[in-house]
């Protein structure tokens, strides 16, 4: 395994500093490993959604996948060693998820982990949000995308540190990768952290990086009911931004069945409207965050002041 | 596609167990998935053979035993069974759900020669 991205397959790439564009092999101290954005892979293609199913669609048009109750006991005895385990799958990451949480709450650092669908203004979002928040917070970024540095970029352009993750072929930040990008930041001592996960709104739900909490974007121009679509991401979620608010009334955009439906799958998921464009709402999330900030770390909300 | 990851994390706790417990061959792997977890049962047993190759769980079956989804109805005071997250309440059809069980994804056991 690379001992610098915690990658088992070389599936994921961090970048080692901004100056330079990953002439890897000169100073780095992970022993040839080449972390080519996942190219090498024999497994990443295996997208094979539903594809074997012995079950039969019990409505007309619908293949439940998730219907499925796979597999029972098998009655019978064995003369094979039965070697009791009790393992949570994803334990090892929980564990670099807890390690991250305890370096965040030692640094007094605010960690957000930031999911939405692709497209829905998270980066926008964040741009605005890092360059009005800048002068009161020590602030840093790290970005979850399958390829390109293009978002770690515009979130420098403000003046703010950031760091890429490429995935390549994984669909989500596991707790590893932000673990390693967080030390290639700047101390961000008693700040902020924003952690945009990739673009998915599936994947990242199960994935805890050690952050303070969830904040799903949500656009409308996605319809209302994505939140019973994609019920385990809301439900994962403290806050909902509902953003492009702007374009609503162009969209009969209904705000408030949005709402019902994310309070079905989560009775407490607080919900806020923004416009990363036009600005609107940007105040009370920011207010929200300040309440977050205040309630984790009083000595920094202190020094902010 | 996080069921490649779920099942590198499946396959990383067999290879730790035969460090421990010394054995060489695995012949079921034995899962609890709960029915509110982030996977899917048939997903997971897809990935699972292309994971397990050349490791220690080469050839092993997966076996998933599916724990139900449990929330407690604020409204009912009483524990009750949804199959979705997004599901009423069974008794009142109310929406104040608290989920209390059915997110697990658990490695219960291995059958082992």
């Amino acid at each position: 395994m690379c001992t610098v991205c915690g990658c088992s397959e070389g599936k994921a790439s961090i970048e080692h500093a901004h100056e330079h564009h990953h002439d890897h092999g000169d100073d780095h101290e992970h022993g040839g490993h080449h972390h080519h954005h996942g190219q090498r892979h024999d497994h990443g293609h295996h997208h094979h959604h539903g594809g074997v199913h012995d079950h039969a669609p019990d409505e007309a048009g619908l293949l439940d996948c998730g219907a499925n109750p796979a597999g029972q006991k098998i009655a019978g005895m064995s003369s094979d060693r039965i070697i009791q385990v009790e393992r949570d799958i994803l334990g090892k990451n929980d564990r670099l998820a807890a390690d991250n949480r305890a370096r965040f709450a030692a640094d007094g650092v605010l960690a957000f982990n930031l999911v939405s669908s692709p497209g829905a203004g998270k980066t926008s979002l964040l741009v605005r949000a890092v360059s009005d928040l800048k002068a009161s917070f020590a602030i840093g970024v790290i970005e979850g995308d399958q390829q390109t540095s293009n978002d770690a970029e515009r979130i420098r352009a403000t003046g703010v540190p950031a760091i890429q993750v490429n995935t390549g072929k994984g669909c989500h930040l596991d707790a590893a990768m932000v673990g390693e990008a967080y030390d290639r930041l700047p101390w961000l001592n008693g700040g902020i952290l924003f952690i945009e996960n990739v673009g998915n709104l599936v994947c990242p739900a199960a994935f805890d990086l050690g952050e303070a909490c969830k904040i799903v974007v949500f656009s409308t121009t996605e319809g209302e009911d994505k939140p019973l679509k994609y019920p385990d991401m809301f439900a994962a979620s403290s806050l909902m931004l509902i953003n492009k608010i702007d374009l609503a009334p162009v969209l009969d955009f209904d705000l408030a069945k949005t709402i019902e439906y994310a309070r079905r799958v989560n009775p407490g998921i607080e919900v806020l409207t923004v416009s990363a464009r036009t600005g609107e709402g940007l105040p009370a999330f920011y207010a929200w965050i300040r309440k977050r900030m205040a309630a984790t770390t009083p000595a920094a909300m202190t020094a902010a002041e | 596609m996080h069921e490649m990851a779920l099942c590198e994390g499946i396959v990383g706790i067999v290879e730790e167990e035969a460090g421990k417990r010394a054995f060489t061959k695995v012949n079921v792997v034995c899962l609890e998935i709960g029915a509110l977890s982030h996977v899917a049962p048939e997903a997971l047993k897809f990935c699972f053979e292309a994971v397990a190759a050349r490791t220690i769980a080469q050839g092993a079956r997966l076996e998933i035993v599916e724990t139900p989804g449990t929330a407690w109805c604020m409204a009912c005071s009483k524990t009750v069974e949804i199959g979705q997250r997004y599901e009423p309440c069974p008794s009142c059809g109310g929406y104040q759900l608290q989920v209390t069980g059915g997110e697990e994804m658990r490695v219960r056991e291995l059958e082992v020669d």
